[in-house]
């Protein structure tokens, strides 16, 4: 269980979930490529503190920022997601169209 | 190669999988889950760090979470049983091309960079570290993630609620004609609308 390990486990998820943010068209999917990424940065937050910090409680502290900033992304994505489905019917990234140019 | 080396790259191992097979299943619940297990791993590869309290948190946390954005997408989404096939993907190439740069360039500069190694002592208690570092130094940063919470739940409920002070929120926010002529005198106010229904009420 070495640093890089984990680092390159961490890549793995944050590339998938850029994967995932970028390409899905369905809002819910999106979010969960953005969820993804987060768990990525826990991971490492998690990996830093563990195996270079020699376990200073600051670095925990960092991590439970982290786990607060996934949970308001997911509540306020929900609430966007039931204020535009309310709005349009809609559940699809496409559909929002307004603001191009 | 010691028992741990060998559960952490198994854990990592069905992270990485269950997060692409996330993107990869016809059932948008089945993608919930596909993501909690992805969670669940990396939650037990935290507790294989050492951080007790916060792999157990994200394991709580995430089985919750998961279980909302299931009853999400049985609420909303099309398709959520997985019965037809699914590929609902806008700019896939750029996706995949932007998904594997992020990977290749982080991974790069992990095996790159040279990494201080000061592990976690053993006989570090770790939680009640935690819990006097949340309550004594770093109190103001706690109090102000708590506070961000609270803002995010009133923020969430706004958003989602469809009656506002002025009546139904999604009234107003239908754009009027731009010919004058073209205003429908009959057309509902949005203000009267909200007093009649405050009075109906």
């Amino acid at each position: 269980m070495t640093l890089t390990g984990i680092l390159i486990i961490a890549a793995g998820l944050i590339g998938i979930g850029v994967y995932g943010a970028l390409s899905q068209q369905s809002f819910v999917m999106l979010m969960m490529g953005l969820e993804l990424i987060v768990n990525g940065v826990l991971l490492t937050t998690v990996g830093f503190w563990s195996l270079t910090a020699a376990g200073i409680p600051e670095g925990q502290l960092l991590a439970i920022i982290v786990m607060a900033v996934m949970a308001v992304e997911m509540a306020v994505g929900f609430a966007l997601v039931v204020a535009v489905y309310r709005q349009r019917q809609v559940d699809m990234t496409d559909s929002l169209n307004t603001m191009k140019h | 190669m010691s028992g741990v080396d060998i559960a952490f790259w198994l854990l990592g191992g069905v992270a990485l999988v269950s997060g692409w097979r996330v993107f990869r299943t016809d059932s948008m619940v089945r993608a919930s889950f596909l993501l909690l297990l992805s969670f669940v791993a990396v939650g037990v590869m935290m507790l294989l760090l050492g951080a007790t309290y916060l792999g157990y948190a994200t394991l709580f946390m995430m089985a919750v979470e998961m279980m909302v954005m299931a009853l999400f997408m049985v609420m909303f989404m099309m398709n959520p049983a997985g019965l037809n096939p699914m590929n609902m993907v806008h700019q896939h190439g750029l996706a995949i091309a932007a998904g594997v740069i992020t990977f290749v360039g982080l991974s790069a500069l992990a095996l790159a960079v040279d990494l201080p190694a000061q592990p976690l002592p053993a006989a570090t208690a770790v939680i009640p570290r935690l819990g006097h570092e949340l309550l004594g130094d770093s109190m103001l940063v706690f109090e102000s993630a708590g506070v961000t919470l609270l803002a995010t739940m009133i923020c969430s409920v706004i958003l989602s609620s469809r009656s506002g002070r002025f009546g139904p929120s999604d009234i107003g926010s239908v754009p009027p004609p731009l010919d004058p002529d073209e205003l429908d005198p009959d057309e509902i106010d949005p203000e009267e609308q909200g007093e009649t229904e405050g009075n109906s009420a």
